[in-house]
């Protein structure tokens, strides 16, 4: 009912603003075209100039609105030369900004038509083409030099003593394997994939592979690089860390990957962004299909001691795989199970 | 000097031909005026335009509800609406859209939006209108061709109609359609039926910009009349140039891509799909490279957002001058720049592929020529403010929406700095910010470069008027609407907030943007009626609009304004008229303006005229 309500009075606001516009070109009719011209001018004139002041207090008042909204800022060290570079940006693209809207608007409120005034014949001066060719290109060069700066540094190879952690998308949801005690990952193949005992696809004849244990959450310690091996089981995923300002895209068949190092725990960042739920998230970053919308993992930032305790607790996926072997399902669906459950709770 | 005597006897062979053309048709009586001949298979350019132009508007129609209809499910996630369960049915069961129902709503909305309305929509409408017109041209170089442009574009988009109604739904992996998700029916059910009428909607869509832009070029360059050299073309014609030879050079690649996409859907083929596990069960394909794909996808995907805006740019141009009474500041430089433009935009495809584990030295050269774009951008941007200073600003709506094209595409495209530059877009990739950046830059500033032409050439296309005050309202409304729904969009995309997310309830770092999303969506719809009455407006006018009492209802030089109120096929009841001077004479030698077949005065002659 409240519906057809509300599209009653859609349709009634239309035909009064309709019966308002056909009648005011009657009076222009009657006005004559010239004066008529000179009065919707006047007005636009004046819209113009105060859509410029509006629109100007309007982007000071959204920014005080909701600044506060974007959090505390980068929470990696690659990520904070991001921030200073997007601060850099915003100065010179928000100096550009105001300068040219204010002379957009302003000069159309002033040089709007009046009786007697002469447009001034001026089709090009070659000095002042010059100068907006050169001073762009300038600010831009800098602008570039900056950036590549930044993009080499966080696209080099990853410090030696970084961890490593390998992280696989699929429909929705991400599995993550540590190397284990040996630092390095065993091989895999995507056709030894087993829902239940191999989400991955590990190799059970790489000896590397014994040690290697995944998880649901990824636990990272403070203050030390780590390098993501990223994968995907399917479509193309995308791993988000918008706190620590990366992201990279998780592609079938071609492995990629990133590092940046963390600088606060997760406990440090509840404080830094008071907020006592706070959690660092990987979201998915690529359009994945139905439950994209829902691919999401946590991850724990934590001391070198907290995340060794953690570690010595957790279980190779070969010894779930083999133990499960002759009952089979029950803990191994431990790691994949309730990863699905958790992401699948919308469906 | 040879050439253009040369040029000349050409035009007079095709008058010949055009009045032999006329001759033929008498032949076939039964088509002679006929209601089919004259509206529907129409090779008259003009009609073919507003074929173009009202197919946009309604597909425009359609793909802005989508936006409201998703905007619905961000903007109020916990509210059931049960009349949508009544048009869509069990896509949202309880009133509430399901999330397949919603990836199909954004994909559609960006398909129709980008490649039917500002692609098809835009420059079908007014390449077609405008080039025989101003460069005084009885029709296109092949009307024949320029007519099944038209069909082959309503072929694709019959084709496209139908896959919103088959039962598993249309395409839903984005307007992008990267496979594998868009080459798997198992990982996603908008990747069945609905992907192949969108692969076949989509070649055929590119048959038809192909018959279109060959046509615009070789009318361009071979049938001006006589004086109109290249440097004395109004700039809609230059930009028209450009989009089409982008348009040619582009679009084939982009076809080749989707034809990968079919063998690799339906033959067995692995171009871009390896190593997979889908459904339970690990596939035979091994060695392909998905970002193969994106790489086709891109180097159209990236001039096509100039085959969008290079039009409007010109337009835009064109009405600033007409409106400013002045003459357009740096004529070479907006050529100049444009030329620029059209070469770069092949050059900054991985742009749009930063974080795709792209080799960052390559992606290095990516971040120079993307920010390269930006001078040329700036020169012309300067020169339009240069245009209306010291004007004498006639506030027409064709004139307002060009102002606000100006504005907008200042915001959007200074954001284009931020996101071209690699290490930024790592953190702003695939976030709202993009999403604000490119409505802004190519979505709203297209859209008013469009209404500006409709608005400043109805009364060539309809001879009649479409009324003021409903155009300024539209103006204001979708000026101020436009930028209260994309500005905010910047703080949630440098959060990080991820797009194409169907809700954002159950993430600690985005949720805090509900209220946000809310307010968007409330606007989305004020705006949306707004654009519904502009429509309505549209289709009053036609029958109903104040009518033109003289040829020439802005007081410009260009030569449209030279043909009979209501123009027949071939434009110019006589003679074609010859050309002069340049189409930007206004306020020269204290005259208002100075058409473009008035010849030089003596003084002018003497100063070494323009």
């Amino acid at each position: 009912m409240s519906g057809y309500l509300a599209v009653l009075v859609v349709v009634l606001i239309f035909i009064v603003i309709f019966q308002i516009a056909k009648a005011s070109e009657y009076v222009s009719i009657l006005k004559g075209e010239k004066k008529a011209r000179q009065q919707s001018n006047r007005v636009n004139g004046f819209l113009m100039i105060s859509f410029l002041v509006l629109g100007l207090i309007g982007v000071y008042y959204c920014n005080e609105l909701l600044r506060g909204k974007m959090g505390s800022g980068a929470a990696s060290e690659q990520g904070e030369g991001i921030d200073n570079m997007i601060m850099w940006t915003l100065i010179i693209t928000g100096i550009v900004f105001v300068i040219t809207q204010i002379l957009l608007f302003w000069f159309a409120f002033k040089y709007q038509e009046k009786e007697g005034q002469k447009a001034f014949y001026f089709p090009h001066n070659n000095k002042l083409e010059l100068i907006w060719t050169v001073i762009p290109a300038i600010a831009l060069t800098i602008l570039v030099a900056i950036g590549l700066r930044h993009w080499f540094r966080i696209t080099s190879e990853a410090p030696k003593d970084a961890m490593i952690v390998e992280i696989t998308g699929k429909q929705f949801n991400w599995l993550i394997r540590y190397p284990g005690k040996d630092g390095q990952l065993g091989r895999k193949f995507f056709k030894n994939i087993n829902e239940a005992t191999n989400p991955v696809g590990q190799d059970w004849d790489d000896q590397l592979n014994k040690d290697d244990y995944m998880v649901n959450e990824m636990h990272l310690v403070v203050n030390k690089p780590v390098k993501l091996i990223i994968g995907s089981r399917d479509v193309i995923h995308d791993v988000g860390l918008s706190h620590f300002r990366m992201k990279m895209d998780a592609v079938p068949g071609i492995p990629t990957t990133l590092w940046f190092t963390p600088k606060y725990t997760s406990a440090e960042m509840k404080k830094r962004e008071d907020n006592p739920d706070f959690v660092y998230e990987i979201s998915c970053d690529q359009m994945c299909g139905s439950g994209h919308y829902s691919m999401k993992a946590n991850i724990i930032v934590e001391t070198q001691a907290e995340f060794d305790a953690w570690a010595a607790k957790q279980k190779t996926q070969f010894g779930l795989a083999h133990e499960s072997a002759t009952p089979p399902a029950a803990p191994a669906a431990d790691s994949t199970q309730k990863a699905v459950a958790v992401n699948v709770v919308k469906h | 000097m040879s050439n253009e005597a040369t040029l000349h006897s050409q035009q007079e062979v095709m008058h010949g031909a055009a009045a032999h053309g006329h001759g033929h048709d008498d032949h076939e009586h039964h088509h002679e005026g006929g209601f089919i001949s004259k509206y529907v298979f129409s090779m008259d350019h003009k009609t073919i335009a507003k074929q173009f132009l009202i197919t946009g508007i309604l597909w425009a129609i359609v793909g802005a509800f989508f936006s409201v209809l998703f905007r619905l499910q961000l903007g109020f996630p916990d509210t059931s609406f049960p009349w949508l369960e009544s048009i869509l049915g069990h896509w949202a069961k309880g009133g509430h859209i399901s999330p397949e129902a919603y990836y199909a709503l954004v994909t559609m909305h960006g398909t129709i939006l980008v490649f039917f309305v500002l692609t098809a929509g835009l420059s079908g409408t007014f390449s077609n209108l405008l080039i025989p017109l101003q460069v005084g041209a009885r029709d296109m170089a092949s009307p024949f061709m320029n007519m099944l442009s038209y069909w082959f574009f309503f072929m694709a988009s019959c084709v496209m109609m139908t896959s919103l109604f088959v039962q598993t739904g249309p395409a839903s992996g984005g307007w992008t359609a990267y496979p594998p998700l868009s080459a798997l029916g198992d990982a996603s059910i908008g990747s069945k039926i609905g992907m192949d009428l969108w692969l076949t909607s989509m070649a055929l869509f590119v048959v038809s910009q192909l018959l279109g832009g060959l046509n615009y070029i070789s009318t361009i360059l071979n049938m001006r009349t006589k004086g109109m050299s290249m440097t004395k073309m109004p700039l809609t014609i230059w930009s028209f140039f450009f989009t089409a030879v982008l348009g040619v050079l582009s679009f084939p690649v982009l076809l080749s891509g989707f034809i990968l996409l079919l063998f690799d859907r339906h033959a067995g083929t692995s171009f871009y799909l390896s190593e997979l596990f889908v459904a339970g069960k690990a596939l035979s394909n091994e060695g392909g490279s998905a970002i193969l794909y994106q790489h086709l996808f891109w180097f159209l995907g990236h001039p096509e957002v100039y085959i969008i805006i290079l039009p409007a740019m010109g337009m835009v141009s064109e009405i600033l001058a007409v409106n400013a009474r002045k003459p357009i500041f740096g004529y070479l430089a907006m050529v100049g720049s444009m030329f620029a433009i059209a070469i770069l935009a092949f050059l900054v495809w991985a742009h749009h592929m930063f974080v795709t584990g792209l080799n960052p030295f390559l992606g290095a050269f990516f971040v120079l020529l993307t920010l390269l774009i930006a001078v040329p951008s700036a020169i012309k941007v300067f020169n339009w403010i240069t245009t209306i200073w010291k004007g004498n600003i006639r506030f027409t709506p064709g004139m307002l929406f060009s102002i606000g094209f100006v504005s907008t595409f200042i915001s959007g495209g200074l954001t284009g700095i931020w996101l071209g530059n690699s290490s930024i877009d790592i953190h702003l990739h695939d976030t709202y910010f993009v999403i604000a950046h490119f409505h802004i830059v190519m979505g709203v500033s297209a859209f008013f470069g469009t209404f500006a032409g409709v608005y400043h050439w109805f009364p060539k296309m309809f001879g009649r008027f479409l009324n003021n005050t409903l155009s300024y309202i539209h103006f204001w409304i979708t000026l101020i609407g436009a930028y209260l729904i994309f500005w905010p969009m910047h703080y949630e995309g440098m959060a990080g907030m991820p797009r194409r997310y169907y809700d954002y309830s159950n993430w600690e770092s985005f949720k805090q943007f509900g209220d946000l999303n809310h307010f968007i969506s409330i606007v989305v719809i004020i705006v949306f009626a707004a654009q519904l009455m502009f429509v309505f407006n549209f289709f009053y006018s036609i029958f109903k609009g104040r009518k033109l009492t003289t040829t020439n209802p802005w007081n410009s030089t260009t030569l449209e304004w030279t043909t009979p109120i209501n123009p027949g096929h071939g434009n110019w009841p006589g003679e074609i008229p010859e050309v002069y001077r340049w189409p930007y004479d206004y306020s020269k030698d204290g005259k208002d303006f100075i058409p473009q077949t008035v010849p030089l005065s003596p003084d002018e002659e003497a100063a070494g005229g323009h």
